[in-house]
């Protein structure tokens, strides 16, 4: 019998191949919480279609002792579900690695390897004795092959009984019947396989109070708790589910629960030029208000953006990147839309960027976009991606300060008006480049002003006159320059035992990849420093980082070094210092990958 | 170059029930071309607001871009305003709205903005019944590009340059009405009589109100051929009837001749007294209304007044059932669901 080569304990990677729409989300995610709940590290990624019904999809699954929380390559067990991708299931797994299929049919000579185990349970005959319903048999095939392995990875019984009770909460009638489909794939296990196998999992104590949660429901979360009343948004994938758990969370705290009445308005957009539209508008008259979109929905948005610039208003956008146009592929996730939506929009035109990497940031990032956009009267876009939007990942727990109070930035109330002489909406009175503005409403005779994009004087008054729009456009710039100092400092992980001539730079979800490459090199006796940017405009932590080492790699999920670009735009940083590391096929990128194209690169600038 | 108004006033001027002489309502100068039907809009929007007695800084005046959008800054210069961009100011009109309920939102566009690059979000914005006065200054072209025709241009109609539109126009009152827009009114800019009434009505609505005013533009679109000119449009009006727009009355207490006048009922108590001409009309139904337009519109006639109401219409904000207390006044208690539900939260996500 073919093994891999070292047993492994917690830490192994399983992928699940199954038929979109046939319920297999659940039990597989009943699978990795299992795993949780045993106190081991885990990180599961969808590998979706743009479907609804039929077509492949993959779930996989990685498990890490030692807390890796990217994705990995190779397969060491596959769960195959799906006939149709079979042919490329059977070439994925590993060589010692396993096979789990349905037995009921004999497999095609086609897909027998020598060099990997099969392990054939017949899931449909077993469905079709048990139950008489056809969604029934559908549903609990998915459970049988769950509580199947359980018994190969001994994983413990009493933990996935809770899960089940937990996910039927007032609905008792629904639980035996799950644990009874476990028990069908346990028992099965028990008589026919060897077990547990060579990997399998051990209860440990590592993910301590961890949660596990998205990125997009991290977002929603933030912005309820951040004070947002009017979310307006068009539906795309990845950046849906944010809404939908905005909504949510709104329903649930925001309800009045004696009238009814909500503490918040969402609206279905026609379009993503309205849903900014709205945004911009409801911010303007002094509401918190956000849209979450995706690349595409960030090019129509393109026109508002600009406006929102120019005419200082503030706007918080979440663009949950994915892959280029059309329908297929942009379900993968990738960190493409970072030229699009640092320069988004005609004239000269700069935005505020924030990039998490983990849900807990993704709710703090989202609060933090708003007291930024209101402070810094400017749109605010948080930089997120489908595989942290759309993944669950083991994150730190959320936190909230009670103390905080949100920063509403410079806003003049009636009193305030009273006691000046006169009101310059775009005068620059404490000149850090951030100028007073009012709500509408405010004061029946000071205060008001004519909002446009150009064409207007310190007092909002309308002019052509070109010394005006210069004066303008330098105090941006100004303000801008005063952004560097309030967005979040980037974070540094500096090698305190080794002088390091190289240094890693990355941001959002390549953190988890990057991170475990470092280790990797680490072994390999390459020592290097590494930035996690966390914000744009560039905070000077990022020029002395990349003044201070001889060559920086830059990691990022996209084909045209658009993190380098933008380096080398404001920082006017060297382009021969600046090495990319690129990923762009649609999937997260691997500690592997980042190692390779490390080394073969160091070999080349080294030669 | 800026315009201001200069600031001296005819001492006895009358003033409104808040003590306000019209000239309070009064905005910038206005730079459009002498004698463009959108500086008379103006006057009846200054005019409609001091009779309604309006706060005007209780009210934001929003429009796109265009001459016709440039107008806000000549009314109303105590009231925020916001010149968004080109056929958007529905959606930051929905928004503004949302953010505060208790103001009144005034929407000017033209026919480019509304009736082609805006023309989705003005569908979108009557769909979802947001409480704001609409108002198209309709020239038939583009003035702010210097006359091209736009999509309210008429078949058949000539431009400055001689060339006959051959491609249908788009009615916009039509269009609103079908639409489910609870008020759709229509006037010409020539006619201030019929248009100040008109705009106290539509902003006492409580819903999406719209008017669409045939404002001819003296420069790119006044010549003869043209159905969008002063004269060709003063010899095909054709009035559904006048209306009073009386505030707060407390009962219907005229009786009229069956047929001859109808009293519209407000939600906030006002009335609406009209003076029918076309006796088989009936505002309060859609299907009556869209005849009417269409008959007159068989005859070359443009149809002006009340064409359309529903007085008692349901509003976004009651739709989507939000707080009484404008949203944009609600602070972080009541906003922040604080740390110890966050605890929960966490808990439940182990
Ligand atoms: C996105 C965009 N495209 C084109 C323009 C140029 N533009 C300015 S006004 C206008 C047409 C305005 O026509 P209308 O709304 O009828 O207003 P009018 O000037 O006739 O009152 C156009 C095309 C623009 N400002 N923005
Ligand atoms: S170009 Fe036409 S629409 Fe524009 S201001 Fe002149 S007359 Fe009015
Ligand atoms: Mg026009």
């Amino acid at each position: 019998m073919p093994s891999l080569s070292t047993s492994k304990v917690n830490d192994f990677v399983v992928r699940f191949a199954n038929v979109n729409g046939t319920g297999s989300a659940s039990a597989n995610f009943l699978f990795t919480k299992s795993i949780f709940r045993m106190g081991i590290p885990v990180t599961p990624k969808n590998i979706f279609p743009s479907n609804i019904q039929g077509l492949p999809t993959w779930y996989e699954v990685r498990v890490s002792e030692k807390g890796y929380l990217g994705r990995r390559e190779g397969i060491d067990l596959m769960v195959a579900m799906n006939p149709q991708s079979m042919a490329g299931d059977v070439a994925a797994v590993k060589k010692g690695g396993y096979f789990l299929y349905d037995s009921s049919k004999m497999l095609h000579a086609n897909y027998i390897r020598e060099d990997i185990n099969y392990l054939g349970i017949p899931l449909m005959e077993m469905c079709n004795a048990a139950y008489t319903d056809a969604r029934q048999r559908q549903l609990f095939k998915n459970i049988i092959y769950v509580g199947a392995l359980s018994a190969l990875f001994e994983i413990e019984f009493p933990v996935l009984e809770q899960l089940i009770a937990e996910q039927f909460p007032g609905k008792a009638k629904l639980i035996p019947p799950n644990i009874q489909a476990l028990k069908m794939g346990v028992d099965y296990v028990q008589a026919n396989f060897k077990h547990p196998l060579d990997i399998r999992v051990e209860r440990r104590d590592l993910v301590k109070d961890a949660i596990m949660i998205d990125g997009n429901a991290a977002c929603g979360l933030g912005a309820v708790y951040a004070g947002a009343t009017v979310a307006a948004w068009y539906p795309i994938t990845p950046s849906t589910s944010v809404m939908d758990a905005f909504a949510d969370y709104a329903t649930e705290y925001r309800t009045d629960k004696t009238t009814g009445k909500r503490n918040v308005a969402i609206v279905q957009a026609e379009d993503e030029l309205a849903a900014i539209g709205v945004v911009i508008g409801a911010n303007w008259n002094g509401a918190r208000s956000f849209t979450a979109t995706s690349g595409p929905g960030v090019s129509l948005m393109n026109e508002f953006l600009g406006l929102g610039y120019f005419a200082e208003i503030p706007a918080v956008l979440i663009d949950v990147q994915r892959t280029g146009p059309s329908t297929g592929m942009p379900t993968r996730t990738q960190q493409s839309d970072v030229l699009e939506a640092a320069y988004a929009s005609h004239g000269d035109t700069k935005h505020v960027l924030l990039f998490p990497s983990t849900p807990k940031e993704c709710f703090e990032m989202t609060a933090d976009a708003f007291d930024l956009a209101e402070q810094l009267q400017t749109p605010v876009i948080v930089m997120t991606d489908l595989d942290l939007g759309m993944n669950d990942h083991v994150s730190p727990p959320f936190e909230w300060d009670d103390n905080r109070v949100y920063k509403r930035g410079k806003v003049l109330n009636a009193s305030d008006l009273e006691n000046i002489q006169r009101f310059g909406r775009y005068l620059d009175v404490d000149g850090d480049g951030i100028t007073y503005r009012t709500y509408p409403g405010t004061h029946p005779t000071k205060g008001s002003f004519f909002t446009r994009g150009t064409s207007r004087d310190e007092y909002a008054t309308y002019t052509e006159d070109g010394g005006a729009y210069q004066r303008n456009m330098d105090r941006l710039i100004k303000k801008w320059n005063t952004a560097k100092t309030m967005v979040p400092a980037p974070q540094l992980i500096h090698d305190k035992n080794n002088k390091c001539e190289y240094g890693i730079l990355f941001f959002g979800t390549s953190q988890y990849a990057a991170e475990e490459a470092m280790e990797l090199m680490r072994q390999d006796g390459i020592f290097v420093d590494a930035l996690r940017i966390k914000a744009f405009p560039f905070n000077q932590m990022v020029e002395d980082f990349i003044n201070t080492h001889e060559k920086i790699f830059v990691i990022e999920q996209n084909r045209d070094a658009q993190m380098k670009s933008l380096l080398m735009i404001e920082l006017s940083a060297d382009p021969n210092k600046l090495i990319s590391v690129l990923n762009y096929d649609g999937m997260p990128i691997t500690a592997d990958n980042i190692m390779k194209q490390v080394t073969k690169k160091l070999l080349i600038t080294q030669d | 170059m800026s315009f201001t108004r200069p600031k001296f006033r005819h001492p006895g001027l009358p003033k409104n029930k808040l003590g306000y002489t019209i000239s309070y309502y009064e905005g910038a100068l206005s730079t459009l071309c002498a004698g463009c039907g959108h500086d008379s809009i103006s006057a009846g929007i200054i005019q409609a607001c001091y009779e309604l007695n309006i706060e005007p800084h209780k009210l934001a005046k929003l429009s796109g871009i265009g001459c016709s959008s440039k107008t806000p800054a000549y009314f109303l210069s105590n009231s925020h305003g916001f010149n968004s961009v080109h056929g958007r100011m529905p959606s930051v009109a929905t928004g503004a709205n949302l953010a505060n309920r208790d103001l009144t939102y005034f929407g000017v566009s033209g026919d480019g903005d509304t009736a082609s690059i805006g023309m989705g979000q003005f569908v979108h914005a009557i769909r979802r019944n947001l409480n704001m006065t609409y108002i198209v200054m309709n020239n038939g072209c583009y003035g702010l590009t210097k006359g091209q025709d736009s999509a309210t241009a008429d078949h058949g109609s000539k431009n400055k340059s001689g060339n006959v539109n051959m491609f249908e126009s788009i009615d916009l009152a039509s269009l609103a009405i079908e639409l489910g827009a609870s008020f759709v009114a229509q006037s010409f800019s020539g006619d201030k009589g019929q248009l100040v009434p008109l705009i106290t009505a539509a902003m006492a609505h409580p819903g999406f109100a719209f008017i669409n005013v045939i404002s001819p533009c003296v420069t790119f679109n006044n010549n003869v051929g043209s159905t969008k000119s002063y004269d060709y449009v003063r010899q095909h009006v054709e009035a559904t009837g006048t209306i009073d727009f009386v505030p707060e009355m407390p009962e219907i207490t005229t009786e009229y001749a069956e047929g001859t006048i109808q009293g519209i009922r407000m939600h906030d108590g006002s009335v609406l007294q009209l003076h029918k001409l076309a006796q088989e009309w009936d505002p309060e139904d859609r299907l009556s209304a869209m005849n009417a337009i269409k008959n007159a519109s068989a005859k070359q006639e443009i149809l002006t007044g009340l064409l359309f109401i529903d007085p008692n219409t349901k509003d976004l904000h009651n739709l989507i059932n939000t707080s009484d207390t404008p949203l944009n006044k609600l602070d972080k208690e009541h906003l922040c669901p604080g740390n110890a539900v966050l605890k929960d939260i966490n808990a439940g996500l182990r």
